[in-house]
């Protein structure tokens, strides 16, 4: 049985900042990771728990100048159900539907995906190849952190133990693509062996730019793949510049062997996945 | 230790417990409905799962200082409004025709996963309802009965 250490559920957020700021307070939201990690098997229980649940200013999905705002306790059914990410960032969406089942979708948030820092999160990839910003607050003020700054090491993030995230802002350029796959032992409630997000901006002639090559539990944090992502840049989805990207991809990782997979295999399915996906933007 | 105030079954409910405490616990411990089973409890076999206000959840996974003045439905409370008629939820009565369980031990988060679906308008297409019912594990059928007993409640899609 997990701890129950107390708890308080303020609904003001500056009450929530002023308890951050006290320390060794553990925020819980739709408590799917949370839940699972206090019960003192995987480290020491939180002196006190900070629920979000209360916090409406975390709530809500929208569409303003050109970005999606994504409340940090929009849950991951919120997003599969939202008509702007499905129209603007359907591979958020896609990334959504392929997280746990059910009962984890309706009560797991973007918010915790994104403190969670697993290398396996979902929905990183996509906010990676996005470009997504986060906004995170505390009682020292709001400031806005680049998702590709955002993850430090296995499980450690650029942020303070006395902010929260608040919102996640996803810049929508027109003409952007975005694709996602992922690569499960089955189709639902699977931790992903691979997860991808490939993103650019066709420019016809002069090729793609702003190429953007994100993956998932191929490294201790989610990444970029930046050597692919130039070999991309400038080039077309042509079947040479595929082999090319593709073999560039399979050098630059360096994924490990662990229970849900072999570094070889997620090295060869990346190198596959992502080949996959210039044939299909290719259209060969 | 705080009060807790919310519906469970249609019946209000108030529990004096730490904010922490699992519903699953609550349900079990401080309110004896057993029906909800624990398998796993951490959010991968579905045992647990119960409508907080009509979605389904994995009880383990809900601090219940998350659920004050919210509806909860449990195993107990599928048959509340057939049991006027003397019978179980169509559900249920589906299950028994269908033979779609054994041990048993999944049986009640399945059915609340399955009326969570049908709830929502389900049809009984086999793709969504296996999709629905992912989150449910079940050593003993092999799925397929549970798929039709689930399939023979759901209405046809127009």
């Amino acid at each position: 049985m997990p701890a129950e250490p107390p708890i308080d559920s303020p609904r003001r957020l500056f009450e929530a900042y002023e308890l951050l700021a006290a320390g060794s307070t553990r925020p819980i939201a739709g408590g799917t990771d949370v839940m699972v990690a206090i019960t003192g098997e995987l480290g020491p229980i939180p002196e006190r728990m900070l629920d979000l649940s209360r916090l409406e200013e975390l709530r809500g999905i929208s569409l303003e100048q050109g970005a999606l705002l994504l409340g940090a306790r929009a849950t991951y059914t919120e997003i599969r159900r939202s008509t702007v990410c499905r129209e603007h960032l359907p591979a958020l969406v896609e990334a959504a539907a392929t997280i746990g089942a059910a009962q984890i979708q309706n009560r797991g948030t973007i918010g915790g995906n994104l403190a969670n820092a697993s290398p396996a999160g979902d929905t990183l990839p996509v906010l990676l190849a996005a470009d997504a910003v986060i906004l995170v607050g505390g009682q020292r003020g709001e400031r806005e952190i680049p998702v590709a700054d955002f993850f430090l090491d296995y499980r450690k993030t650029a942020l303070a133990p006395d902010e929260l995230i608040l919102q996640v802002q996803v810049p929508l350029p027109r003409g952007r693509s975005l694709r996602f796959r992922k690569v499960g032992t089955r189709r639902a409630q699977a931790i992903s062996k691979v997860v991808m997000a490939l993103a650019w901006q066709d420019l016809g002639s002069a090729g793609w730019k702003d190429v953007r090559v994100a993956l998932g539990s191929v490294a201790a944090t989610p990444i970029r793949a930046r050597a692919t992502e130039a070999v991309l840049e400038g080039a077309g989805p042509t079947p040479e510049v595929a082999d090319r990207a593709a073999e560039t991809l399979a050098g630059e990782l360096q994924p490990i062997d662990d229970v849900r997979s072999t570094a070889e295999y997620r090295r060869a399915v990346s190198a596959r996945i992502l080949h996959r996906l210039l044939r299909d933007a290719g259209g060969w | 230790m705080s009060a807790y105030r919310f519906l469970v079954n249609g019946a209000p409910a108030e529990v004096d417990v730490p904010g922490m405490r699992r519903l699953l616990d609550v349900l079990r411990e401080d309110l004896g409905l057993t029906g909800t089973k624990e398998g796993c409890g951490e959010g991968e076999c579905g045992a647990c799962s119960v409508l907080l206000d009509g979605q389904v959840v994995d009880s383990c996974l809900v601090p219940i200082c998350q659920v004050e003045g919210r509806i909860v439905r449990t195993v107990e409370g599928l048959s509340l409004a057939a049991r006027e008629r003397g019978s179980l939820d169509t559900l249920q009565e589906a299950f028994l025709e269908h033979g779609a369980a054994q041990c048993g031990i999944c049986t009640p988060g399945m059915l609340m996963a399955a009326r969570a679906y049908l709830d929502a308008g389900g049809g009984p297409d086999e793709d969504p309802i296996r999709e629905a019912i992912a989150g449910n594990l079940c050593r003993c059928t092999g799925y397929s009965k549970i798929v039709d007993a689930i399939a023979a409640v759901a209405t046809p899609a127009d």
